[in-house]
């Protein structure tokens, strides 16, 4: 296969051939079963920790191999979602919940929970979105109050990736309502805290593999030092978050439709009509033509985003948020041609890419809706071109 | 507890075609593992070192130069240190020869408790050089084992028969040969597979092994072979298609009633 | 000593790298190929070789022949279970009583137990000249090492030229001891057997590369000359009511047991086994689950109780017990009737079935391989086609 240089380091490029083995003899015999079931896949992860590979996003001095290639990480993700997005979402909302803590945390915090997500001991999840505030993350009503050494909990939060697998919980509430955004602060909460529970598992469309759930705080008491930085610190924390964990999902996606395409073409070579395979009509391969240009595309925003933010560039906002639009377009788009390229078998469970099309939905939808994204891109064009009209 | 696992590079043999023109091998595009079985040995070191800390494994192979690439790939996924047994001398041994130059190697390195091979290398397919090698270094040999517990020095070990299982106890040291069943055995980590990169691999020739170059190589070796051709192809059947499952279900029926055997 | 390259003829044209099975020839900077020690001699090159740059050194060795010629007999290692001789113990007796016929001398058997006198009659019937016994109690439950003990010194005293055993799990696990400690040439697996009257050798024919390649071998300067044999290949002989031999019982001194039976558990006892029946069904890959083998049970069934048979891909998958899998690395059938459900027909299938007397295939892919060797080949949905087979047979 023809590919393009990306500059990727070597560490990148071992990952990539590392995680593409492995998705292909261990995820790939299990992914229909995970999705009709709704099972977590424990097993795999595990066995990703013992690889060392869940730590690809933590410093060496917490246990991981981070040191400042963003690739690896981005690459082991893509792979992954070639081949089951649930599963890649359950890898990659590791990295989400334990982000705050890298971002904002003390040493201590830091030494304490990254340790054990590094190697794959534990899990982590990233609790934000409410039942009442889900585009509008400033909206949360989840309250902590503080009590001598502790902060009270109480509220709900909602669709909670990896939420009852997970260990270690960041989750954000608000401890001082009159300040709005600026008044809520994020929290480490520990599975098995007295007042934590879980709520119903959700029944999904697609990544079904992905353990969704509902938290439920009453009560909840949670030591003070588990606070991440100050009071009123938690939406900068989220929306830094936000910047790094978008080009995430845009490597799920992009594998999702590099997995979709490659079922595409291999199927159009093979499949005969009218005594030829279908991979002869113009027609198609040029449908072919334009899924796979937009895989690349797709890929291509992607890396260069990432990238950059290795470089050290200061403003990635509206960068994370294109990446992010396109490729979950993307990926829609390509995964939907691929139930038409496979046509009454791509409509079949029997055949791997109707449950990618199913799969693709969610990518347009969390991290911040594509509409967000928008908006976030919209606001930034308006800004740097501040010089010209009102 | 110190555990000795020996591997051998092989082609894979699944992936091999015949030229059907000439009837000969086309090894072209077939690439080179790590043998299956020996997979599972390496894997079922790698559960014992776990469970039992303190241990160490080193794998051994007898191989040519590139076999280094099994070894590197043993220390990917955990194994503490590698030798390789290498030398022109050893060039067209049986599994007689085989068994011996690697008991004197093995002899060359730290007390072994335990021995592991896999059940038969899927080249060869003798399923000889395990039990061979145990038998120059005087060590008990349970072949076909599946799984092994251990526990105060003795290991309780389950082999397989045709029709079913047995559980063995044997003191340690001893030697098995492993089944794929045993275990699934798992992939490289990232740690392993940097150290692995740093490798370096100083081939241990029959002169470091000690070994008495009578009974090495093609020279010494028993067995001898004389002729290598390809199975001919089976011809006769019949084909039927494009006919109703049902139709070619009653047809399969009379011709087996015809013929006598049902 | 060996495979030689004339650097001089070699034209580096590098035919011979790609038919190597063992990846022995590697080609130098300037083209021209190298041998290294993964050569095992076994001369696949040699005739690929356009301009003969390929010879087989053979230096032959000054053997004395006096204490070759002292080595005299066909021995069959009688398997027994329990007390229950081995099918293929009988098989080996069959082939054995050609070998010998052809050699000029007799055919022994060798049993090796704790109280199994009683076996020497049935092995007599079944052609054995002489039957070599050593009763012990150390040889009551099987393990290796009291097995090879007997079995040495019983080669040492008297001296055979071929030792035949199974290529079963017992035959496997100790006769390869036995090699080493009598300093034979011993063989594995062996499909086709023949003698060179003149040398006095065993020609041994066996599959090796996972079927893909038959290789013949001799043991030309040591003896005893041995061989397991595959099961099955051979055919069971017409036992003669009555007929009887020399029985010699051998005391022997074998060390105390190091490896101990703890306990037996027979994991087919409700199935019937592959390993002996006339009829056998088998699934493949392209039965796509674990509960479609309930369809072959259902044909079995209908076929009055045949065996149920697994192709690697179907065990490797978890659809089945290992139990079930026939193959190179699985058990070697000859059933009357083999019928292949969705298997596809690798070679290392293929070799484990193929001497069946009727091959039925059923398959969806007509360029499927399974057709290359079946008598009877239907193109067809196995889910529409088993069903269908079931009804017509039960009418």
């Amino acid at each position: 296969m023809s590919e393009l240089n990306y500059g990727l380091s070597e560490m990148a490029m071992e990952i990539r051939s590392m995680v593409r083995e492995f998705a292909e003899t261990r995820v790939k015999p299990v992914r229909a079963e995970l999705d009709e079931t709704g099972k977590f896949p424990t097993e795999i992860l595990k066995e990703l920790g013992k690889m060392d590979l869940m730590g690809l996003y933590i410093p060496p001095e917490y246990g991981g191999t981070f040191e400042g290639d963003s690739m690896p990480n981005l690459i082991a993700v893509e792979e992954l979602s070639r081949v089951c997005i649930g599963v890649s979402v359950s890898f990659a909302a590791n990295g989400l919940g334990a982000d705050p803590i890298l971002i904002g945390g003390s040493d201590e915090q830091k030494k304490k929970y990254l340790s054990p997500l590094a190697s794959g001991e534990k899990m982590a999840a990233y609790a934000l979105t409410e039942p009442n505030a889900g585009s509008d993350a400033a909206g949360i009503r989840t309250t902590a109050v503080k009590k001598g050494d502790k902060y009270v909990l109480n509220g709900t939060k909602q669709w909670i990736t990896n939420g009852g697998e997970a260990d270690i919980y960041t989750v954000f509430a608000v401890t001082d309502k009159k300040r709005g955004s600026r008044g809520v602060s994020c929290f480490i909460v520990e599975k098995d805290t007295p007042g934590f529970t879980f709520g119903k598992k959700e029944d999904k469309l697609g990544i079904r593999a992905s353990a969704t759930r509902e938290l439920i705080f009453e009560d909840c008491e949670v030591p003070a030092e588990n606070l991440i930085g100050r009071e009123g610190t938690g939406f900068i924390w989220a929306m830094k978050t936000f910047d790094v964990s978008r080009p995430g999902i845009a490597a799920q996606a992009v594998g999702l439709a590099q997995g979709a395409l490659d079922e595409s073409v291999m199927y159009a070579k093979v499949r005969e009509q009218f005594g030829k395979p279908i991979i002869a009509n113009q027609g198609l391969s040029w449908m072919l033509a334009d899924m796979a240009t937009k895989v690349e595309t797709a890929r291509a925003l992607t890396y260069a985003t990432v990238q950059s933010i290795d470089r050290g560039v200061k403003d990635y906002s509206k960068f994370s948020a294109m990446c992010k639009v396109y490729a979950s377009d993307v990926a829609m788009q390509v995964t939907t041609d691929a139930v038409q390229v496979l046509g009454g078998y791509g409509y079949m469970k029997e055949y791997p890419v109707e449950k990618m099309m199913r799969d693709a939905k969610i990518l347009q939808i969390y991290e911040g809706t594509n509409q967000i994204q928008r908006e976030i891109i919209g606001l930034a064009l308006n800004k740097e071109y501040a010089a010209f009209g009102k | 507890m110190h555990i000795v696992v020996c591997v051998k590079q092989v082609p894979n043999t699944t992936q091999v075609r015949i030229n059907p023109e000439t009837n000969t091998l086309v090894r072209d595009g077939v690439e080179s593992i790590m043998n299956p079985f020996d997979e599972n040995a390496l894997e079922m070191a790698l559960l014992l070192k776990e469970k039992h800390e303190g241990s160490t494994i080193t794998v051994l192979t007898m191989g040519p130069p590139q076999a280094e690439a099994i070894l590197k790939e043993a220390v990917g996924r955990g194994a503490d240190s590698v030798v390789l047994l290498c030398d022109r001398a050893f060039a067209g041994s049986d599994t007689w020869a085989t068994s011996y130059a690697l008991s004197t190697a093995i002899a060359k390195l730290e007390k072994a408790d335990l021995l592991l091979f896999g059940k038969q290398a899927i080249d060869g397919d003798t399923a000889q050089v395990g039990p061979g090698v145990a038998d120059w270094m005087g060590l008990p040999c349970i072949a076909y084992a599946r799984s092994i517990e251990i526990a105060d020095g003795k290991a309780v070990v389950e082999r397989a028969f045709e029709d079913g299982y047995e559980k063995l106890e044997v003191s340690l040291p001893c030697a098995l040969t492993v089944l794929k069943e045993a275990n699934v055995p798992r992939m490289a980590s990232l740690r392993g597979k940097m150290a692995a990169r740093k490798l370096e691999i100083v081939p241990m020739t029959a002169e470091d092994s000690g070994a008495d170059p009578e009974k090495l190589g093609l020279n010494a070796s028993p067995t001898r072979v004389v002729k290598i051709f390809s199975p001919p192809p089976k011809t006769g059947g019949v084909l039927w298609q494009d006919e109703e499952p049902a139709e070619m279900a009653q047809k399969l029926v009379d011709l087996l009633k015809e013929r006598k055997l049902i | 000593m060996g495979l030689k390259v004339d650097l001089e003829l070699c034209t580096g044209c590098g035919a011979c790298v790609s038919v190597c099975p063992f990846c022995a020839l590697v080609q130098r900077e300037d083209g021209k190929v190298e041998v290294n020690e993964a050569c095992t001699a076994c001369g696949a090159c040699l005739e690929i070789c356009p301009v003969e740059a390929l010879s087989m050194e053979v230096v032959e060795k000054k053997v004395d022949t006096a204490v070759l010629d002292a080595f005299r007999g066909v021995w069959v290692f009688a398997e027994q279970r329990r007390g229950k001789l081995q099918e293929v113990a009988f098989e080996l007796l069959g082939e054995g009583r050609v070998l010998a016929e052809q050699l000029g001398v007799e055919l022994c058997a060798v049993l090796l137990g704790s109280e199994i006198q009683d076996c020497a009659v049935t092995l007599f019937e079944h052609g054995a000249d002489k039957v070599y016994m050593v009763d012990h109690p150390a040889l009551k439950d099987y393990t290796a090492e009291p097995y090879s003990e007997a079995m040495s010194a019983l080669i040492r005293k008297y001296k055979p030229e071929v030792v035949l055993a199974g290529a079963t799990s017992m035959g496997r696990g100790f006769i390869a001891s036995v090699a080493i400690q009598v300093s034979a040439g011993l063989t594995a697996d062996c499909t086709e057997l023949g003698v060179d009257t003149e040398k006095r050798l065993l020609l041994q024919t066996r599959p090796a590369f996972g079927g893909n390649i038959m290789a013949c071998i001799i043991c030309p300067d040591h003896r005893p000359q041995m061989a397991t044999v595959r099961p099955k290949v051979f055919n069971h002989p017409v036992p003669v009511a009555g007929r009887t031999g020399e029985l010699i019982q051998e005391t022997v001194e074998i060390k105390d047991p190091v490896v101990r039976l703890l306990e037996t558990v027979n994991a087919m006892q409700d199935e019937v086994n592959v390993a002996g029946a006339e009829f056998i069904v088998t699934g493949g890959r392209g039965l796509g689950g674990p509960e479609n083998f309930k369809l072959l049970h259902d044909l079995a069934e209908a076929l009055g109780g045949a065996a149920v048979g697994a192709s690697r891909a179907a065990v490797d998958a978890g659809w089945i017990s290992s139990f079930h899998q026939v193959g190179q690395t699985g058990k070697t059938v000859r059933p009357k009737v083999y019928i292949a459900c969705g298997v596809s027909g690798q070679i290392q299938h293929l070799v484990g079935m193929n001497s069946s007397d009727t091959i039925i295939a059923i398959n969806k892919d007509p360029d499927a391989p399974i057709f290359g060797v079946a008598d009877i080949g239907i193109v067809g949905d196995l889910f529409h086609v088993i069903p269908d087979l079931i009804k017509s047979l039960k009418k």
